[in-house]
């Protein structure tokens, strides 16, 4: 039973990172129908801009959140501004290319500054708990809180607020909305802003989590990511924090009970099967009919 | 239009030049990892190849049947991937024409370089590589006929260590955690459960992960719960310190065992005071050295600012394996210079005598270090 419980944490902070990013991946499809192959390497610059700070100043825990979250949300709306906006009425195959390619060039341009691992600081001392058999530090129960907080902020404001309404009515229509005088334009940097913010924040939270960090820790979580956000519904909000917390479960939960070597198999495989019963994910729509 | 020609022109004159210089240098290919997983290992390499190859011209070039010949280096990054390692084999070889290739490194790189080094009858050696594999042949069971290492194979290495744990550690229970889609640590892995089991020792968790993951709790909560006396981790230096972390963060306080993976000072920057205390397995060590590797490490230490580490030694001796062949063959030839290298009796290295006898693989022998307060501490030696 402790047994259970201990990868039952381990799967809860695996889960809370991957839904942080997946929403990234699932609010612009959801505005752009378009996917931003550059998330997961915006996700590795948020742990570099922490790193980054961490070593000029030494500032509490939330401010230096909120200014990576500010710095990757910057970097995400101006991607949107200068690579992919020309591109909005090319055909969506182009757009993507140009996604792979933002994502090469942030990737490469932090190689090339920082070619070696860097070992990132602890922004403050994290303890162990011990509850009989059970640990866990107060650095993971920061990571969760934070996740859940941000999550919930982020609920709030979609489903609250005239930019979250605003946000829906263009992933619903595209077309008829900026007719009713709903700045477009606006809304799409903000919600590459958001999204980008809340992968910045993963980035931070994944390198206080696992503490060495490189300019290619961005594709392999990306991909996992991206993989979340399909199997909740690529799209929906909700979805992307089901479909996070899913997989961190599946492959913890995978590891735990059967031989290890077997993890990507089994994860992916029942993911497949999910995907063959909901193709659109499991809180996904099929994209609406235009007559 | 004028300045395009121009530069055509140009282009081509440094084409010719270059073809012009063909025989009265040799020319060493290097394949390494400068950039992707393990940047540390290639640039390892590339300053103990550059400081070999200055240290011959500027003693007037190799002496190669009585003219002494000037080295050319051509440097080809793989990027630490199989496919471009075996990419750039194919280029330094039938492209750039060297007489002999050096390098790769990692196991997974060096495999696939062989067999194209292998198919192209040019000689090759990996300074780094102990994968059992690379030197043999897959299909036929036999050595490599154009592929030698300058260090030792994870088969010795597995025992060396297996035998540490036992006796000098005391410990009967293992747990062994690796990367399965990496090829030295899989080997690494097995082997020595394998050894370790026959000693008399019991391995009571083995498990894996893939390149590029870096949670690695849940099998370490598997392994906890196993609560093994040693934890054997043969990863690369770039896992290590996190495993270590997540580990110790567990509640896990077992002894950390680890291979010559291990070796590059990163690990220390990296893992800080959650490695401290570990033992690993490497294939030489500053404070036994003899006056050929104190040499080394004074005149490493004068150029790059920083001690040398294994691979930057290994690929050093790789060099010197490949200079004396060289000059025993006393002629240019691939073929010539592969049957120099395969008769090679004895050769007094950075990391220790060497012979060849039979197979790409040399006799020697390995040390135990141990990772005290940012240093790596002499603990033991090891004979084949």
């Amino acid at each position: 039973m402790t047994y259970f419980a201990q990868q039952a944490i381990n799967a809860i902070q695996l889960g809370s990172i991957y839904a942080l990013i997946a929403l990234g991946y699932s609010m612009v499809y959801g505005v752009l129908t378009m996917i931003n192959f550059a998330h997961g390497d915006i996700f590795m610059v948020g742990a570099f801009f922490c790193l980054l700070l961490a070593s000029v100043v030494s500032l509490p825990f939330p401010v230096t959140l909120v200014i990576v979250m500010l710095a990757t949300g910057m970097l995400g709306a101006l991607i949107e501004r200068f690579a992919y906006r020309p591109l909005r009425k090319a055909p969506r195959v182009s757009a993507i290319i140009t996604a792979l390619g933002c994502g090469l060039v942030i990737a490469n341009t932090t190689l090339s500054l920082s070619p070696y691992a860097q070992p990132m600081p602890a922004l403050f001392a994290s303890t162990s708990y011990h509850f009989g058999g059970l640990t866990i530090s107060s650095l993971q129960i920061l990571i969760i809180s934070v996740a859940v907080v941000l999550m919930t902020g982020l609920d709030f404001l979609i489903r609250k607020t005239s930019y979250g309404i605003a946000m829906r009515a263009i992933s619903f229509d595209a077309a008829t909305v900026p007719l009713m005088g709903v700045p477009v334009n606006r809304i799409i940097s903000m919600t590459f802003f958001i999204g980008a913010g809340l992968g910045g924040a993963a980035g931070m939270l994944y390198g206080l989590a696992y503490p060495v960090i490189a300019a290619s820790m961005g594709i392999l979580v990306g991909w996992k990511a991206f993989v979340a956000a399909v199997i909740g519904g690529i799209g929906s909000i909700r979805g992307a924090v089901l479909g996070g917390f899913l997989l961190g479960a599946v492959e913890v939960m995978a590891v735990a009970f059967l031989p290890s070597t077997y993890r990507d198999l089994i994860s992916y495989s029942l993911l497949l099967v999910i995907l063959i019963f909901k193709p659109y994910g499991l809180l996904g729509r099929p994209p609406n009919q235009k007559v | 239009m004028k300045n395009f020609s121009l530069f055509f022109a140009v282009l081509t004159l440094a084409v010719v030049v270059g073809c012009g210089g063909g025989s009265s240098s040799a020319k060493i290919g290097l394949n390494v990892e400068l950039t992707g997983e393990m940047p540390a290992v290639g640039a390892s390499a590339k300053n103990a190849a550059e400081m070999f190859v200055n240290e011959v011209n500027k003693a007037g070039g190799l002496e190669v049947a009585g003219k002494k010949l000037p080295l050319t280096l051509v440097i080809g990054d793989n990027a630490a991937k199989a496919d471009q390692a075996a990419a750039v084999a194919q280029r330094l070889i039938s492209q750039d024409n060297v007489i002999a290739m050096i390098g790769p490194d990692a196991s997974a790189c060096a495999i696939p370089a062989s067999e194209i080094a292998e198919s192209l009858k040019c000689p090759m050696i990996s300074p780094w590589s102990t994968n059992p594999k690379t030197t043999v042949d897959a299909t036929s069971g036999k050595p490599k006929q154009y592929v030698f290492r300058a260090c030792f194979i994870d088969t010795f290495q597995a025992r060396v260590l297996a035998k540490f744990v036992l006796n000098n550690l005391n410990a009967r229970t293992a747990a062994v955690l690796y990367d399965v889609a990496s090829e030295a640590p899989n080997g690494q892995a097995n082997l020595f459960k394998e050894t370790f089991e026959e000693s008399g020792g019991s391995v009571v968790a083995f498990e894996t992960y893939t390149t590029g993951d870096r949670d690695f709790s849940a099998q370490l909560t598997k392994i906890k719960a196993a609560n093994p006396e040693v934890i054997f981790l043969p990863a690369y230096y770039n896992d290590v310190p996190l495993i270590a972390q997540q580990a110790r963060r567990l509640g896990i306080d077992a002894q950390l065992v680890g291979s010559d993976a291990w070796s590059s000072p990163e690990i220390i920057k990296l893992g800080g005071a959650d490695i401290n205390d570990s033992y690993f397995c490497n294939h030489y060590s500053t404070e036994i050295a003899t006056p050929v590797a104190q040499k080394f490490v004074s005149d490493y230490k004068a150029k790059y600012g920083m001690a040398p580490d294994d691979v930057a030694a290994l690929t050093y001796d790789a060099f010197g394996l490949l200079a004396q062949a060289i000059k025993e063959a006393g002629k240019l030839e691939r073929q010539a210079i592969r049957d120099a290298l395969a008769k090679i009796q004895k050769y007094e290295g950075v990391t220790g005598t060497m012979q060849f006898a039979g197979s790409g693989d040399p006799i020697k022998s390995a040390v135990i270090l141990q990772i005290k307060d940012g240093q790596f501490a002499w603990v033991a030696n090891a004979q084949p």
